[in-house]
Parts: C-alpha cells; sequence; structure tokens
C-alpha cells in the first residue's frame, strides 16, 4: 500500500436550504396521494393535477438538492471525503434501541432522486392523455403518486427501516398498478405474481437487516453515535475490519436475495415480463426505470457490506457478478422469441438490470450507478414509445407480428425517438449508452474478470440483435393486422402469452381510423426523454478525458479515511482526513485510525480500441439482425421461416426459451402449487384429522368412560342404594296407607285420640 | 414496583360501568329494541369516555408504574384481595378492549345476527366488556381468574346462540378446550400460592417472591399457566377451536374474540408466567419459540387451504399470534415490546379483517372463496378496505402490522442471555418465511374475492338492497379502527413509549 | 275454688267440641265444633291468667279470638267453595286426599 500523506486542512462543506430539506422530496407526493384519495373524483382533472403538481415540486426539489450537493463537491477539497446531509429524528425507542428516522442525501441519493422525480413527472403527462376516460382514473395517478413517495423515501432513507418501508410501499404500488385493469383475470394473476415473488426475496431484505443490526450496533453506537439500522453507520462498520466474515457474508447473501427478487434477477426475474400486464405507463415508469432498479440500489447504497462479503474485486468473481451474467444472456435470448414489443423490452430491462449487477459484483460501482441513469431514460422512452404506438396505431395490441408494422411512416416522431433509444440500449456511439455500459464491460475486464466481459460483450451483440428485430417489426416491413386499419374485436394471442390488459376499459370509443401520430402529452414526454438518451451520457463521457468525468466527481464517495466524526450534521464539519492520492487503504485494509465510508475502486483506462471491438460486435449484431430479419419477415425466406419447427436442436432450444427455460413452470406448477396444494391441505388435514381427531378421541374417550360410570357405577351401586331406601320407605308406607282415608273427621278422630294419649301419659308420667 | 394510588376509582368504575348498563337493560322490556340499543350505546360510550378519561390522566412518563392503584379486602380466608391497577401493557390492552365494544356496539345497531333478541345480545357484550376489562386490570391472582372465567360464559351464548350452523359443537369445543387450559392453570396459580408462603395471591408480590422457588418446581407450574395461556393464544398445537369459534361465532363475537381474547393468552405470559417463574421461564422458552413459528408456518399453510374466507382469516389470528409468541419466547425486551405491540396491531386489523367479512357474509350469504369474486366492482369501498385490511395483515411497512412482526423477527436474532442464539436464529428464518406466505394468502384472497368479474349467481344483483356498499354505521365502526392501524404505522412511538418502561419492569429478572 | 269450675265447663266445651268435629258429617256443624273447641281453650287461658295474676292469658285468649275469626271467615269460603263445586257440604265424601 502506498504511504498515505496527511493532511490537516480541509474544506468545510458548504450546504443549503435544498439539502438540508431533501425530507419534503418524499413527503410532497405522499400528500399527494392523500389529497388525491380523498379529493381527487371532485377536482376538474380527476386528481391527475394533483399528482403531477406534487412531482413537479419534488423534481424542483431534487434539482435544488442536486445543485447544491454539487455545489457542496466543488466546496471540498480534493480527496476529501464529502460526508453526506443527515438529518434525523427520533422515531420510536424500545428497550434501549432508539431508532432515528431521517435523511441522507449523497451523490447516489441525488441521482437517484433526479431520475425517479424526473421520469415520474414525464409519466405522468404522459398517462393523463394516454388513461383519459379509463374509469379507474383516479385511482391510478393516486398509485403512481404514491408509488413515487415510496421510491423517494427509499432513496433518502438514512436507516435501514425507513428504507423497508419505502421498498414495500413499492412493491403495493406495483401491485396495484399491475393489476389496475382487474377485471380480467390474468392482470390480476400478474399482480399476484410480481409482488408474491418480491415478497419472497423481501425475506432476505428482513433477515439481512436483522443480521446488520445486531452485528454492527455496537460498533455503530460506540463510534459514530448512531444505531445499527444506520447505512451510513454500516457502510462505516463494514469497513473497519470489526466485522466476522461469515456474518457479513450472510447478510450480504440475505441482502442480495432481496435485490434479486426486487430487480428481476434470475432466477426470480419471471415477475417482470408478466408485470407487463399493467398500463404502459406503469411498465415505463415502475418496471423499467425506476421500481426494478431498487434492488441494484440497495447493492449500491449498502455497497461496503457487499464489498466486504463478497470480496468484490477478490479473484474469481463472486455471487453478484455470476447471477448478472446468467441474467444478462438468458434474458437477451428470451427477448427474441417474443411476439409481445413490451415483453421484449421487459426482457431487455431485465437484461441491463443484469449488467448493472455485473458492474457492481465487479467493482464499478460508478458505471453501474451510471447505467441505472441513463437506462431510466432511454428505456422508459421505448415503453412509452410502445405505448404511443398501442394508443394511437395498433388499436390497443402490443403484437408486433400481427398488429405492427411499416409504422415510421405514420409515426415520425414516435419512430424517431424509439430508434434513438434504441441506439442507445445497444450502446452506439455517442448516445448514452455506449458510455456507461461500454464502461461497465471495460471496468469488469480491467479488474480482471475477462470470462465476464466476454459475457457481457455476448450481451451487447444480443441487445442490438433483439432490439433490431423488434425496430424492424415495429416500424418496417408492410403494415399488418391494426396498423393496418383492420380491426378485430378479438386479440387472440397464438403465443400462450398471458393475454395483455388491453388498454380499452373505459376508453373513448376509438375513431377506428388506421394509424396516426399520438398527442402533444404523449409526444412530448418522448421528445424530452429521446433528447436525454441522447445526451445523457456525456455527463460521464470517459473517452473524453478527465474533465468530462463530472458525475464521478460528484457522484462517486470518495474513499477517503475520516478521523474524527461528528454527528452534529453538516454545515459545521470539523472533519480531519487523512488524503490518499488515490489509493486510501479503504477497502483493502483495515484502517488503523479513523472510518472509511467507501471502498477504495479503480477505474479503467479508457481506450478506443476496446471501444471500438465493442461497437463493431454491436453493428454486427445489428446487421446480422437486420438481414435474417428482413429474410424472415418480409422475403419470408423458405429456408429460414419455419426452421424451427425443422431442425431438431434449434426447435429444442425455441421451445426451451418459448417456455422461458421452464422457470415458470418450476415456480407455479411445482413450488406454488404444492405449497398452495398438497402441502397446505396436508396441514390442514393434519389439523382436521390429527389435532381435532385427537380431541374428538378425547371427548369421545371421555364420553364412553362417563357413560360407563354412568350406567355401571351411578346407575347400578350408587342409585341402588338411593333406590333401596326409597323402596323401604315405599313399603312402609304402603304398610300405613290406609290409615289416610281422605276423611278429615277421622283424621280429627286420630289427632284427638292421640292427644288424649299423650295427655295420660303426661299425667302418669307426672305423677 | 411503585405505585400510584391516584384517582384509584377510574378502573374500578370503567370496569364495572357496563354492568349498570345491563342492569338498567333488564328493567327494559325486550320489545323495546331501540330503547335497548341507546342503552347498549350509551353505556358501551360511557365506559369508553372513562377509558378515555383513564389515558389522560395516565402519567406518561411513570408508564413503568402501576397506577389508579386500588385496593380492598376481598375474600380475607384464601388471602386473596381486590387489587387492581393499570401499566403500560395492560392500559392500551384495556382501553383497546372499551374501543372494540364501542365499535362493535355501533357495527350491532345495524346488523343483530338471527335469531335477533337485541337485549340478550347486547348485555352479554357488555359483561363481556366487563370481563376483558377486568382480566387486564386485575393485579390478584384470583381476581384474574375470576375475570379471565367470566369473560368465556358470554362468548359461549355468543357463539351458540346467534352462531352459524354449527355452533353448538363451536361453542362447547370453545367452552370445554378453555375451561380445560383454565383448570390446569388455576392449579398452577395454588401452587404458586403455596410455594410462596401462602401469603398473598397479588402478582407484585408473587413477583417477588416466585424467583426463590426451585427451578424444577417452577418448571411444573410454569407447566400449567403454559397450557392455560397457551390455549386461550391459541398457540400450536391447542388452537383448534379457534378456527371452528371464529367461523361459526357472529361477526361481533368473532371481532371481540379476535381483536381482545386471544390476548389475555398472550397477556397472561407477559405479565404473570414470564415475571413470576423467570427460571421456567428461560427453560421453556425454546419450546414456547418453536410452536411459535411451527404456528406461523401451520397457520399459513391452514390458510393456504380454506375454502371459506371467514376460516381463512381465523388461521391467520393462529400465524400473528406466532409471531407475537416469538416475540415473547425470546424474552428480551426489544420482542416481548414488539408481542404488545403485535397483539394491539393484531386486534385492529384482525378485528378489521372480520368485520368485513361479516359485511360480505351479509350481502353475499355466502363466505365461499370460490363463489365470490368482483367485490371491487360491486362494492368498490367494501373492496378497498379489505385490500387495505389484508394489506396491513401482510405486516406492510407504514401500516400497524408491520411493528409487531418485524421486531419480533429482529429480536429472535438476538433473544436472551441464556437461550440458544442459533435455535432462534433458525426460528428468525422461518419466521421471515412465514411473511411470504401471509403475502401469498392473504392476496391470493384478496385477488380471488376483491378481482375479477362478480361471479353469475351475484352479477345481476347491483341493485337490490342487500347489495349496497358500505354502510353509515359500517363506516362509523371501522373508521377508528383504519385510522389506527394507519396512524400507529407511522407512529409507532405512540405505543411503544408506554409498553416499554412496562415490558422493562415486567423482564427486569433477564437484565432487561 | 272458682278456678275449678271454670276448668270444668272449659273440658265439658271441649268435649262437645271434639264430638261435634268427629261425629257431624255437616261441614258448618264442624266449624262450629272447631269454634266450641277454641273457646274452651279461651276460657282456661283466662282461668289461669286470673289464678296466675298475670295479663298474659288474656292477651292470648284476644288473639285466639282474631285468629278464630279469620278461620271461619276462610273455612266458610272453603265451604262455600265446595258446595259450589259439589252441591253438598257432606265431609265423609270429601276424601281427595286418601294415599
Amino acid at each position: 500500500m502506498s504511504v498515505v500523506a496527511a493532511s490537516e486542512v480541509l474544506n468545510p462543506l458548504s450546504s443549503g436550504w435544498f439539502l438540508e430539506n431533501s425530507w419534503l422530496i418524499p413527503i410532497i407526493p405522499a400528500v399527494g396521494f392523500a389529497l388525491i384519495i380523498f379529493f381527487g373524483k371532485r377536482l376538474p382533472m380527476k386528481g391527475s393535477e394533483i399528482g403531477v403538481i406534487s412531482m413537479v415540486a419534488s423534481l424542483g426539489m431534487s434539482a435544488g438538492s442536486a445543485y447544491q450537493w454539487i455545489q457542496r463537491v466543488g466546496s471540498a477539497a480534493e480527496g476529501q471525503f464529502v460526508e453526506p446531509v443527515i438529518r434525523t429524528w427520533n422515531w420510536w425507542q424500545i428497550g434501549g434501541v432508539n431508532l432515528t428516522i431521517g435523511q441522507s442525501i449523497d451523490g447516489l441519493a441525488v441521482t437517484i432522486l433526479v431520475v425517479v422525480a424526473f421520469i415520474s413527472t414525464l409519466v405522468q403527462l404522459y398517462s393523463i392523455e394516454y388513461l383519459h376516460g379509463d374509469r379507474r382514473y383516479t385511482h391510478f395517478f393516486a398509485a403512481l403518486t404514491l408509488f413515487s413517495a415510496g421510491m423517494l423515501a427509499m432513496v433518502i432513507a438514512e436507516d435501514m427501516i425507513l428504507f423497508i418501508l419505502g421498498w414495500e410501499i413499492m412493491g403495493l404500488c406495483s401491485f396495484m398498478l399491475i393489476g389496475h385493469w382487474w377485471e380480467e383475470g390474468a392482470n390480476s394473476r400478474a399482480a399476484l405474481k410480481a409482488f408474491f415473488t418480491v415478497r419472497t426475496g423481501d425475506m432476505g431484505l428482513l433477515v439481512g437487516v436483522a443480521i446488520l443490526y445486531f452485528a454492527s450496533n455496537e460498533w455503530t453506537t460506540e463510534n459514530l453515535g448512531v444505531s445499527g439500522f444506520s447505512i451510513h453507520g454500516i457502510s462505516a462498520w463494514a469497513l473497519s475490519g470489526e466485522p466476522n466474515s461469515t456474518v457479513i457474508l450472510m447478510a450480504s447473501i440475505a441482502l442480495f436475495i432481496a435485490a434479486i427478487g426486487k430487480s428481476g434477477q434470475f432466477p426470480l426475474h419471471t415477475w417482470l415480463p408478466d408485470a407487463m400486464a399493467g398500463p404502459t405507463p406503469v411498465s415505463s415508469l415502475l418496471h423499467s426505470s425506476t421500481m426494478v432498479v431498487a434492488g441494484v440500489f440497495l447493492v449500491a447504497r449498502l455497497y461496503p457490506v457487499f464489498f466486504e462479503g463478497f470480496d468484490i474485486l477478490g479473484a474469481g468473481g463472486n455471487l453478484i457478478m455470476v447471477i448478472g451474467a446468467i441474467t444478462i444472456v438468458i434474458a437477451a435470448a428470451l427477448a427474441f422469441v417474443q411476439a409481445d414489443i413490451k415483453k421484449v423490452l421487459a426482457y431487455s430491462t431485465v437484461s441491463q438490470l443484469g449488467y448493472m449487477m455485473l458492474g457492481l459484483g465487479a467493482g464499478a460501482w460508478l458505471p453501474a450507478v451510471f447505467h441505472i441513469f441513463t437506462h431510466a431514460f432511454f428505456k422508459a422512452c421505448l415503453f412509452l414509445g410502445a405505448g404511443s404506438i398501442s394508443h394511437s396505431a395498433s388499436h390497443h395490441s402490443f403484437d408486433m407480428r400481427k398488429d405492427m408494422g411499416g409504422l415510421r411512416k405514420y409515426m415520425p416522431i414516435t419512430f424517431t425517438t424509439w430508434v434513438i433509444s434504441t441506439l442507445a440500449l445497444c450502446g452506439v456511439f455517442p448516445f448514452s449508452g455506449f458510455f456507461s455500459k461500454d464502461e461497465i464491460i471495460d471496468n469488469v475486464g480491467n479488474n480482471g474478470y475477462t470470462m465476464f466481459m466476454v459475457i457481457g460483450l455476448v450481451g451487447a451483440f444480443l441487445t442490438a440483435a433483439y432490439m433490431t428485430r423488434a425496430t424492424y417489426l415495429t416500424f418496417f416491413g408492410e403494415a399488418r393486422g391494426a396498423a393496418a386499419g383492420q380491426h378485430e374485436t378479438e386479440h387472440a394471442s397464438d403465443h400462450g402469452h398471458d393475454d395483455h390488459g388491453h388498454d380499452d376499459h373505459g376508453h373513448d370509443a376509438h375513431d377506428g381510423h388506421g394509424p396516426r401520430e399520438s398527442g402533444p402529452l404523449i409526444t412530448i414526454p418522448l421528445m424530452i426523454l429521446a433528447v436525454l438518451a441522447l445526451s445523457s451520457g456525456f455527463l460521464n463521457a470517459t473517452p473524453f478525458g478527465k474533465s468530462w468525468e463530472k458525475l464521478k466527481d460528484w457522484v462517486e464517495p470518495r474513499a477517503a479515511v475520516v478521523m474524527e466524526v461528528h454527528a452534529s450534521g453538516p454545515g459545521e464539519s470539523r472533519i480531519r482526513a487523512e488524503e490518499g492520492h488515490h489509493s486510501s487503504p479503504c477497502g483493502s485494509e483495515t484502517p488503523k485510525e479513523g472510518v472509511c465510508f467507501a471502498p477504495q475502486l479503480e477505474h479503467a483506462k479508457f481506450k478506443w480500441s476496446k471501444a471500438l471491438l465493442s461497437l463493431a460486435i454491436v453493428f454486427a449484431g445489428i446487421a446480422l439482425s437486420w438481414l435474417l430479419s428482413v429474410a424472415l419477415y418480409t422475403k419470408k425466406n423458405a429456408k429460414l421461416v419455419g426452421l424451427t419447427s425443422r431442425n431438431k436442436v434449434l426447435g429444442a432450444g425455441y421451445r426451451l426459451l418459448a417456455n422461458k427455460y421452464y422457470l415458470d413452470a418450476l415456480y407455479e406448477q411445482v413450488i406454488v402449487r404444492s405449497v398452495a396444494g398438497p402441502i397446505s391441505r396436508a396441514a390442514y388435514w393434519f389439523n382436521q384429522n390429527i389435532l381435532d381427531g385427537v380431541l374428538h378421541g378425547v371427548s369421545r374417550t371421555t364420553r364412553s368412560v362417563s357413560s360407563w360410570t354412568y350406567r355401571n357405577i351411578d346407575q347400578r351401586v350408587v342409585d341402588e342404594a338411593v333406590n333401596a331406601s326409597g323402596r323401604a320407605t315405599k313399603g312402609a308406607g304402603g304398610v300405613v296407607q290406609p290409615v289416610q282415608s281422605g276423611k278429615v273427621s277421622q283424621y280429627g278422630a286420630l289427632l284427638f285420640a292421640a292427644a288424649s294419649v299423650v295427655a295420660l301419659v303426661l299425667v302418669i308420667v307426672n305423677t | 414496583m411503585e405505585m400510584l394510588r391516584d384517582d384509584n376509582w377510574l378502573l374500578s368504575v370503567g370496569t364495572f360501568l357496563p354492568m349498570l348498563g345491563v342492569a338498567v337493560m333488564l328493567f327494559v322490556p325486550k320489545v323495546e329494541e331501540r330503547l335497548i340499543k341507546a342503552v347498549a350505546l350509551i353505556t358501551s360510550g360511557a365506559t369508553l369516555a372513562v377509558g378515555g378519561f383513564t389515558l389522560m390522566r395516565f402519567d406518561f412518563g411513570n408508564a413503568g408504574a402501576m397506577q389508579f392503584v386500588a385496593e380492598a379486602t376481598w375474600i380475607p380466608v384464601i388471602k386473596s384481595s381486590y387489587f387492581i391497577g393499570v401499566d403500560g401493557i395492560s392500559l392500551p390492552l384495556y382501553f383497546l378492549s372499551m374501543v372494540i365494544t364501542f365499535l362493535v356496539v355501533i357495527y350491532s345497531l345495524d346488523h343483530i345476527p338471527s335469531p335477533g333478541n337485541p337485549k340478550a345480545f347486547f348485555s352479554l357484550m357488555l359483561v363481556l366488556q366487563t370481563g376483558m376489562a377486568g382480566t387486564f386490570i386485575a393485579q390478584d391472582l384470583i381476581l384474574f381468574f375470576v375475570f379471565f372465567e367470566v369473560v368465556l360464559l358470554p362468548m359461549y351464548f355468543m357463539i351458540g346462540v346467534w352462531g352459524g350452523e354449527q355452533r353448538q359443537y363451536a361453542s362447547l369445543k370453545f367452552f370445554l378446550y378453555t375451561m380445560f387450559g383454565s383448570a390446569l392453570m388455576l392449579v398452577a396459580f395454588l401452587a404458586l400460592f403455596f410455594k410462596t408462603g401462602a401469603e398473598s395471591f397479588a402478582i407484585p408480590f408473587l413477583v417477588e417472591n416466585g424467583a426463590s422457588i426451585a427451578k424444577n418446581v417452577q418448571i411444573w407450574i410454569f407447566a400449567g399457566m403454559f397450557i392455560g395461556f397457551a390455549v386461550k393464544v391459541p398457540m400450536f398445537p391447542f388452537h383448534t377451536w379457534l378456527p371452528d369459534a371464529h367461523t361459526q361465532a357472529p361477526t361481533q363475537g368473532s371481532v371481540i374474540l379476535a381483536a381482545i381474547l386471544l390476548k389475555l393468552g398472550t397477556y397472561g405470559f407477559v405479565r404473570i408466567a414470564i415475571p413470576t417463574l423467570p427460571d421456567a421461564a428461560i427453560e421453556w422458552a425454546p419450546y414456547i419459540g418453536a410452536l411459535a413459528v411451527i404456528g406461523i408456518i401451520y397457520g399459513a399453510l391452514g390458510c393456504l387451504a380454506q375454502q371459506d374466507m371467514k376460516r381463512l382469516i381465523a388461521f391467520s389470528s393462529v400465524a400473528h399470534m406466532g409471531f407475537v409468541m416469538l416475540g415473547i419466547s425470546t424474552l428480551t425486551s426489544f420482542g416481548t415490546n414488539a408481542a404488545v405491540f403485535g397483539m394491539i396491531a393484531h386486534g385492529l386489523i384482525t378485528g378489521m379483517l372480520f368485520f368485513v367479512a361479516g359485511s360480505v357474509k351479509e350481502r353475499y350469504h355466502t363466505l365461499e372463496i370460490q363463489r365470490l369474486g368482483g367485490l371491487l366492482k360491486q362494492m368498490p369501498r367494501l373492496g378497498w378496505i379489505l385490500g387495505f385490511s389484508s394489506m396491513a395483515s401482510l405486516g406492510l411497512p407504514g401500516l400497524a402490522g408491520f411493528w409487531g412482526e418485524f421486531p419480533a423477527i429482529l429480536a429472535a436474532y438476538n433473544p436472551a442471555e441464556g437461550l440458544n442464539v442459533t435455535v432462534y436464529r433458525v426460528f428468525m428464518v422461518i419466521a421471515a418465511l412465514g411473511t411470504v406466505l401471509a403475502a401469498a394468502y392473504l392476496l391470493w384472497l384478496f385477488q380471488r374475492v376483491a378481482f375479477g368479474e362478480p361471479k353469475p349467481e351475484f352479477a345481476g344483483h347491483d341493485h337490490d338492497d342487500h347489495f349496497h356498499d358500505v354502510n353509515k354505521y359500517e363506516i362509523t365502526a371501522w373508521a377508528p379502527l383504519l385510522i389506527a392501524i394507519v396512524v400507529l404505522g407511522l407512529v409507532p412511538n405512540l405505543l411503544f413509549k408506554v409498553v416499554d418502561p412496562a415490558v422493562q419492569g415486567a423482564l427486569s429478572a433477564f437484565g432487561g | 275454688m272458682l278456678v275449678n269450675q271454670f276448668l270444668i265447663l272449659a273440658a265439658i266445651l271441649f268435649a262437645i267440641g271434639v264430638y261435634g268435629v268427629v261425629a257431624r258429617r255437616n261441614a258448618v256443624l264442624v266449624l262450629m265444633s272447631i269454634e266450641l273447641i277454641l273457646n274452651a281453650v279461651n276460657l282456661n287461658l283466662v282461668a289461669f291468667a286470673m289464678r296466675n295474676g298475670s295479663a298474659d292469658g288474656h292477651t292470648f285468649a284476644l288473639y285466639v279470638i282474631a285468629v278464630a275469626a279469620a278461620e271461619v271467615g276462610v273455612g266458610l269460603g272453603l265451604v262455600l267453595l265446595i258446595f259450589r263445586n259439589r252441591r253438598t257440604i257432606a265431609l265423609d265424601e270429601l276424601s281427595e286426599m286418601k294415599g
């Protein structure tokens, strides 16, 4: 390890109103949600205005926070750790545990805040038109707003409890929004599946947080004055050399399971494509750009824990990388066999989330976060584009093969934005995806994981290919089905996919004309997103040198050893740090004094040669896919069409993909069905027959014992005695019975006779 | 233990006021239904007002101390006295019982189950209220036992008279089961009494002197109490009375049963069994914990197998009370706090679910899940309330259920000293699995009942009188519960700050 | 001694009364005989009271007179009812009390 130079003087960090009050960012939409629920239906725009206004306000505050954060970073010295802006309030305390709730704003939080608030605003605007006239229009906006509140709360969370709160609220909103059109069984099943799958992962979150709390609480209380729920505290603890490696490994695995569930990683990715049953704005906001990155965010947020737990940067790779890499490839492969445009995008999302995980697992923290950032824009744009097509061109169908084709002529804006975003997704220079995805692949290779880099490149090839296929099917060739103006009342899906929630619930009666461009509330968000898909990559454009790496400056926490920590909060920072010139001991060895909040990571040097290689792979993918698409779908090349049904190997592969690797079958048919069916029935049988059987047996025995006692003891012995005395009395009675004549005068005579006798006796005795 | 004797008339008034209502009701002719309802409403309302006043006068800064303590000679021959008081553990439950009774009375104004006879129905309910409130304030074992048994009879009649088709079976099962438990419990109480020198039945006295009993004797005494309380909780495998009782009981009975009666058992553990017999508690705790997690999983599986909505909710009680017992079995203040919170939360949430089930039954005349569907379409408000309650029940953070569940899981990671950590960590993972299953059965229920289209047999009835959405009586009775679920979910400290000092006191034998 | 005459008179009255109760069939006559017995007792009470010089006997006698009045009232009522139901007041036809 290089010698660490001590620098005593550190700059005080700047702060500002927006940073100090970032906790308002989730509060605003939370209040908005309440207002929509209670007053939404009475408002002229049915509550959508409250949603939009609250999101705009949140966006304004997020932007303010981002601006002030950049200033704060600017006010720090080089290599100085920029403390997050932390404010906490007591929430509850029991048994000496004092739980606080509060905000912790740093570069990562600010980035995600801006993304979430921004895309939420656009999607709400888009939904005003897209869901116009829907019968649960108000509910939709309420749920959308609540979702934003939950996600924003999770992002600013200082402690794991608030994090869980936000996390679960998102899950709830996801359930409500996927099942928005719950009249159809498929939609409500998809909603249930999504919630349930994610919840399975959440088990890991609960367990992981519990482990971390008890493992770290003592250390954090002693050294930082915060509880073991504090993210800040846990991070420092993880890097302190204190934790037992088994404990932190268990915690990492548990938390990573939660991330797998939420971010649709293999093997829990199956809910995400089904979640496309929800309205398209929901897919765009929740299931591509924001909610599903929560798992990635969790890993990024608690990076020190994973860094130590999984020994990131160690030789041979780790669980995060393996899962990420598997996800990239299997999801991309699945995207090829989809006929539904939204499912293509869904698998693409899964695959891109795999890239983010791969990056995080390989120590490429910043590129992964950067990929969250860029991916949000272009994927939201693609989804909204798909929504635009179904809304205005394909009569609420998402089937590329049956109801689309040749749409570029009718929908120029949608087409242009789609192509821009597709190029960004494929990673073509200079679109944003190039800067982020290539960074990930490059850094994976640079950190010594060559095999994973190759998988990343394969993924890039596949991505380019399936997106080209989708683009071709949608916008090129000749118009088919609804796109050609044919209206079918029923869309019979011949692929065995779940029927989609067609947007015809409560929609205005469609005018029945052919495809046309959508209205401004739809196209304007598309254009804004397309511009960002094109330009957002320049925020961290490594190819152009250090001065272009803005995001790295602003967002990546600096891995400096912090000597004195004051929980007093920002503004009066009196931190003395030892500054390490690009290599601090954080993460690699235990600091002798002070604490670390982030591990020291390497960054790959950009080389055009590597970039050109990956660009070549992407272009090869595009070209090959284009040629195949033309041959298959337009020319109907006899050799290619139906190849899967002729060639056994290809056919088996196709069936494997069409059945989604049989994972769904495993989960639904085997696990869920056995738990919900035989296992629960067995438990219930046990309850009814064994437990209750014992009870009934006891009661039967008691009854028979009691009746035996009754018959033999009570009736024969006890009663016999009673009866005998009764009989004796009766017999005696019979003897004197005649005396009882019933005649009063006889009784009188007897009475007097008796009295006379008594009198006589008395007289005799007394004399 | 510190005793505060100010305002010591308050508890007696709050507890016996319902009996006054019963006395008044005896003089009201049976046919005057409106008057009877008015008397019931006024009595329970006044009781609640007294409860509210108690809450106001309660010294929250001193929640660990017994307050409003009153002591009078009662049965000097057996050294039992009328000794009452509340602290931070009993106060929330005491108040909850009043709230629930009041709300149930409001609900009953419009929903007298067949065969009618509101006079008897309300009288029983008020007697029940006295019994429940009395159990939570009794500080003398005999007094506790008397109140504990007073509760039994009204509930027996409530199930037996106003219940469903198999009411006789269910009510008898309920009665015998609990009697069986309480008989053993009484034996344990007597043993405790004699082993501490036959001086007093007062709980504070027994807490002070119980620890001196030899350990193997303690274990046996604890066993008696364990069965008595475990039947009431109910813990696996003593739970089989619960589904039957719940399913057959009228809505009001189910609500009171779920909201308050089950808590008598857990309260008994926290108040009596564990503080008086600390050595036995340590020995028993792992077994209690094991039964608790079995209950969690088993209850969840039982739920998944149900075809009847009410029976499903009843089984969910088994699972939820498992979390409460898991918290208690850790013998830590963290876990016990979670348990007390869980009791209150379960009372509010499951009470709410039973209310909803009752209203569904009233409208559809069936609770068979397969025949239901599209509730949201026909009665959107009722449907959303069901959704909300299900979400609360599955432990969604931000709602009350979470604070009973999550801290219990958390506490299991680190049980009290002397308990096997590994075993408890296994419990923790199993309990966490239980949260997943909870999500599964509740959402599955919600999906089947509320989503989709109404089934053909009910589809055309939209304008029937029966098929109205939530009416004003229902919403009045439910709104306080719904609000409390949210408020406690967002500000759990409202409850924790009251409960915590008392829990610390109760667990002082375990070093906090 | 004057008391002896009183006692003898009382004994004669008592004997007549007993004869009436035992021998007569008519319920009204039986009632009257009972009155005779009661009055014989009264006579004794008063006579002994005089001899002992205390007022107790007088008090008892008054008491008995009051009770006898009531008894006659009830007795006549009974007789009336018996007559209504049976059209007779012959006592030996009433044997419902036979065991």
